[in-house]
């Protein structure tokens, strides 16, 4: 009984892309499960288990796919898991397999998240219409969009700071070859000219839908202490948490929600952080528009409620910046949805084992992961060091 | 060392045709009264919740999103969701109660497997690019294995027969079950096939259901349960999909995942088997080694009532209302998903007399 | 990734790279008990919210149960049709299946005596004087058109009435761990 240790041992991702036309969902997977396990330097025998996550199964058009996709993922006569909890689901993916090793049930677990969108239509997916309900008008975006106005209202933020968390996050995705979006011709008028999609969202705000996957190899001390004597630099996982909380409440705080706080609370009293804006060394965070990462610094504790906006306004959260957020350019450069919140936890993971190639920050040691879903209801996170916890 | 975690109460819906004056909140919310009210407990006295549930069954992208409102997740709770049967919600429920850091757990599910054509739907979890373009329905499937079973020489349709019989006939002592009667199973034989070799009462029925199980680790199981339901065991395994890749007359990982569980370090004294089709009772019997000492699926089974992604839980819940009453001392749990028994999850329930708790 | 070789007669085929697959399935949808109730007084002109006898918040449309209690609301209430604009989103872009004008307003409105916005289209009003706060009144189709659907309101209109005070949960206090620092998030210990 109790909690074992964990490492991330292996990390793979795919070329994320609007279509990825030359795989099938199974070779999406393969391709970055292929990469974590060769990363890991271990073989698919090694893995006693596969937890595999995915956002809404209408969006490739194929049930519960990870029936299908078992033997692509080596799993046949291994236990498979499917978890689903709306946009957060990469990271509550990550963090039930991590549980698996952290109670002593598993020593090497497989977890991938995807999603291949271009199979289906995602908007069809998610427009169905529900009798006698009014149709949204609008979509995500339209949903959002009131919140995010809510936010600038209580935080009195000016009208610039969307354009600059969307300038630095394509900027930052140049760095990283995985990412979908690479817009070298990209400015803060290039950004600020785009169409206003869903005042106050412009287009070049919000983020593209993707096919791609991730891939981690959790493992237990023993595992990531021989990959660290190989000199394979391993990530230990500090702390999970996942919070949520009911979409119709009228209590709710849909700019910063109660249930992100406690989510980060308990991931912080976890990792033994007091002072997250001073001991985190980079964050990588769940945006998919450019507004909410000025409301998730606040969410999180990296900043004061009503200040998040002054931490992107000062270049704090820019890659050379001393809190450096979402580094691998973020869900604003790719957005494969069921992967998005594994590929924050595995840039965190990437960031402290000193992994991250061009969009590495220099000595990252402590690296927060977050994912959010649903209406800004879900939410799951984890901390991640060089250091054994 | 595995922390000993026990299921301390279980509630359920009567299992029908089709719900038509409740949405899925409504369908739940009492159910979840129940489970909890059962050992005086709230959603204030739970460390974790979790459910299964599928969109394609409800017809909805994020169907479960609005479900959880039924439980009253505020202030904000520890939740989790798989797109799997309940029994597997049930199998991350353990997991995290294995940590040490919370002492109970919630685990429900909400099927509306009327809201669609089933046996169509299911269609969609075959290989999309080679098997769901053609559609063979479930029920096609399922006789697939059934043929391979008899022409194997491992069953005939009399003993099939002789399954539906006795779960129909169990099932009228079950005030939940949809489908009960008592009818001979020579009786059966007499009737036209529906898919050859399966004949309509080799089949279950469609079922809208609700079932909810609280779970609760050491001494916190004893306080609020006089017999708790420990659980000295639990694995899933899964096998390929294709049909082509697996002996359809032997269920590799139902064996696996026994064995894993410790089922055979024990005397059984009751077996509750998601078998929706008659054929895959006996084969999971032989997966598993069940003998005449053990009474299986008393509560009709899958057969008696079907309700899609919640059939699994409800398998582990009848187990242990067995113990709970001290009809039994120890017994298995089994669920499955997939086409032709693809993936399985075994479960052993013990009280405390049959060792179940080792501290 | 291993090289696959093909058979003497597949070389040179050229390779598939997608197969059209159209798939149907078809739903029956059940609004439930809650929403029946709700549905029906809207096909005769009355917006029907539901009370929790527990923490007494007022949900419109309701859905069955209080998300906060996890308790049945059965008592209705009828509510006035006007209400506040809590928030909104000034719309433009040609969503898909929508044949509004651009730009239009989509706006959460919390309509008076109810506790929860529902979100509807502003209309009658130029995008830009849209606010928060703003108040704003239902606009019906005409009787013989009335039927069990949200739709029976075509949209909502300024009534001219000075704006009100908006209290919207979390501002002016904040659910941000910003002001936490030492090991307690809002609402979690003391």
């Amino acid at each position: 009984m109790g909690k074992d240790r964990v490492a991330v041992v292996g990390i793979g991702q795919t070329e994320h892309q609007a279509t990825r036309g030359d795989v099938s969902m199974a070779g999406l997977v393969r391709e970055a499960a292929a990469r974590a396990l060769a990363d890991a330097e271990v073989s698919w025998a090694d893995i006693d288990a596969v937890v595999i996550g995915k956002a809404p199964d209408f969006f490739e058009g194929v049930m519960m796919p990870e029936l299908y996709l078992a033997d692509a993922l080596g799993a046949s006569g291994k236990p498979l898991f499917r978890v689903h909890t709306a946009g957060s689901v990469g990271g509550s993916t990550s963090i039930v397999a991590a549980q698996l090793v952290q109670a002593g049930i598993h020593e090497r677990v497989l977890t991938v998240a995807f999603e291949k969108q271009s199979e289906s239509e995602a908007m069809w997916a998610l427009s169905m219409p529900i009798p006698f309900q009014p149709p949204l008008h609008a979509g995500a975006g339209g949903y959002f969009a009131p919140h995010i106005r809510s936010y600038i209202r209580r935080a009195q933020a000016p009208d610039h700071i969307g354009i600059l968390v969307a300038l630095k996050d394509r900027t930052n995705a140049l760095r990283n070859p995985h990412a979908h979006l690479h817009e070298h011709d990209i400015t803060f008028h290039s950004i600020k000219d785009s169409l206003m999609l869903w005042d106050p969202i412009r287009y070049a705000e919000t983020c593209p839908s993707s096919d791609g996957a991730c891939a981690m190899v959790l493992a237990s001390e023993a595992v990531g202490d021989e990959a660290a004597a190989a000199g394979r630099t391993p990530a230990w996982v500090h702390g999970t948490a996942m919070r949520s909380e009911p979409t119709m409440s009228a209590d709710r705080d849909t700019v910063l929600p109660l249930g992100g706080a406690q989510c980060a609370a308990e991931v912080y009293r976890q990792a033994g952080i007091t002072d997250p804006r001073r001991q985190v060394d980079c964050a990588e965070i769940y945006v998919p528009f450019s507004w909410f990462e000025p409301m998730w610094l606040e969410n999180l504790g990296f900043a004061e409620p009503g200040q998040g906006w002054r931490l992107v306004e000062d270049g704090a959260t820019a890659l050379d910046g001393d809190l450096p957020v979402n580094m691998s350019g973020g869900v604003l450069s790719s957005n494969p949805i069921g992967a998005s919140g594994m590929l924050r936890f595995a840039e965190a993971a990437m960031q402290v084992r000193g992994a991250a190639g061009e969009h590495q920050v220099d000595g990252a040691r402590l690296a927060v992961g977050h994912a959010y879903g649903g209406g800004s209801q879900f939410f799951a996170m984890w901390v991640v060091g060089a250091d054994k916890p | 060392m595995k922390r000993d975690v026990a299921v301390i109460s279980f509630a359920q819906s009567a299992h029908v045709r089709a719900v038509d004056s409740e949405n899925e909140v409504e369908m739940l919310m009492p159910v979840v009264g129940d489970v909890l009210g059962a050992i005086d407990m709230t959603m204030d006295d739970i460390g974790f919740t979790c459910s299964g549930s599928t969109d394609y069954l409800a017809g909805q992208a994020f169907s479960f999103v609005m479900i959880l409102d039924g439980v009253g997740p505020w202030p904000p709770i520890q939740e989790s969701h798989v797109e799997m049967d309940g029994a597997w919600a049930l199998y991350e429920a353990w997991v995290k109660l294995q940590l040490g850091e919370i002492d109970t757990a919630l685990v429900y599910c909400c099927a509306r497997a009327s809201a669609g054509d089933l046996p169509m739907v299911l269609t969609r979890q075959l290989d999309p690019y080679t098997a769901g373009p053609l559609w063979p329905d479930s029920i096609s499937l399922a006789a697939l294995q059934a043929r391979a079973l008899i022409d194997a020489g491992k069953a005939t349709e009399a003993d099939m027969a002789e399954v539906a019989a006795r779960s129909r006939r169990a099932a009228l002592d079950n005030p939940v079950a949809q489908l009960a009667w008592d009818r001979p199973a020579g009786e059966l034989l007499t009737e036209d096939h529906l898919v050859a070799p399966l004949r309509r009462h080799d089949c279950p029925p469609i079922s809208d259901g609700v079932a909810a199980v609280a779970l609760a680790a050491g001494d916190a199981a004893g306080d609020r349960c006089r017999r708790p339901a420990w659980i000295s065991g639990i694995d899933h395994r899964v096998e390929p999909i294709h049909l082509g890749l697996r002996d359809l007359t032997e269920s590799r990982s139902t064996r696996l995942a026994a064995e894993r569980a410790g089922v055979h370090d024990g005397p059984l004294d009751v077996a509750e088997l998601h078998a929706p089709f008659t054929h895959q009772e006996l084969i999971l019997r032989d997966a598993l080694g069940l003998d005449a000492t053990t009474a299986v699926n008393p509560s009709g089974g899958a057969l008696a009532a079907n309700p899609m992604m919640t059939a699994g839980l409800v398998r582990i819940g009848e187990v242990a209302s067995h113990i709970h009453d001290g009809t039994a001392n120890r017994g298995v749990a089994h669920a499955t998903s997939g086409p032709c028994l693809q993936q399985n999850l075994v479960c052993v329930l013990e009280g405390d007399g049959a060792g179940g708790r080792r501290r | 990734m291993v090289d696959v070789v093909l058979p003497e007669s597949l070389r040179g085929v050229e390779p598939v790279r997608s197969v059209r697959i159209p798939a149907r399935l078809e739903y029956r949808y059940t609004p439930g008990a809650a929403s029946s109730r709700f549905l029906r007084g809207i096909a005769e002109k009355r917006i029907l919210g539901e009370r929790c006898s527990v923490c007494q918040k007022v949900y419109v449309p309701p859905r069955g149960a209080c998300p906060t209690d996890g308790v049945p609301t059965a008592e209705q209430v009828e509510l006035a049709h006007a209400g506040t604009v809590v928030s909104f989103c000034v719309v433009n872009v040609a969503f898909y299946g929508q044949e509004m004008e651009i730009p239009y307003v989509t706006a959460n409105i919390r309509l008076d005596g109810s506790d929860l916005p529902i979100m509807h289209l502003i209309q009658e009003c130029p995008a830009d004087e849209v606010r928060i706060g703003m108040r704003v009144e239902a606009v019906w189709v005409d009787d013989a058109d009335l039927g069990p659907t949200l739709e029976s309101i075509r949209w909502f209109r300024p009534t001219g009435e000075p704006d009100a005070d908006v209290d919207i949960p979390g501002e002016g206090v904040g659910t941000g761990l910003g002001s936490w620092v030492g090991g307690t998030a809002p609402g979690e210990g003391p």
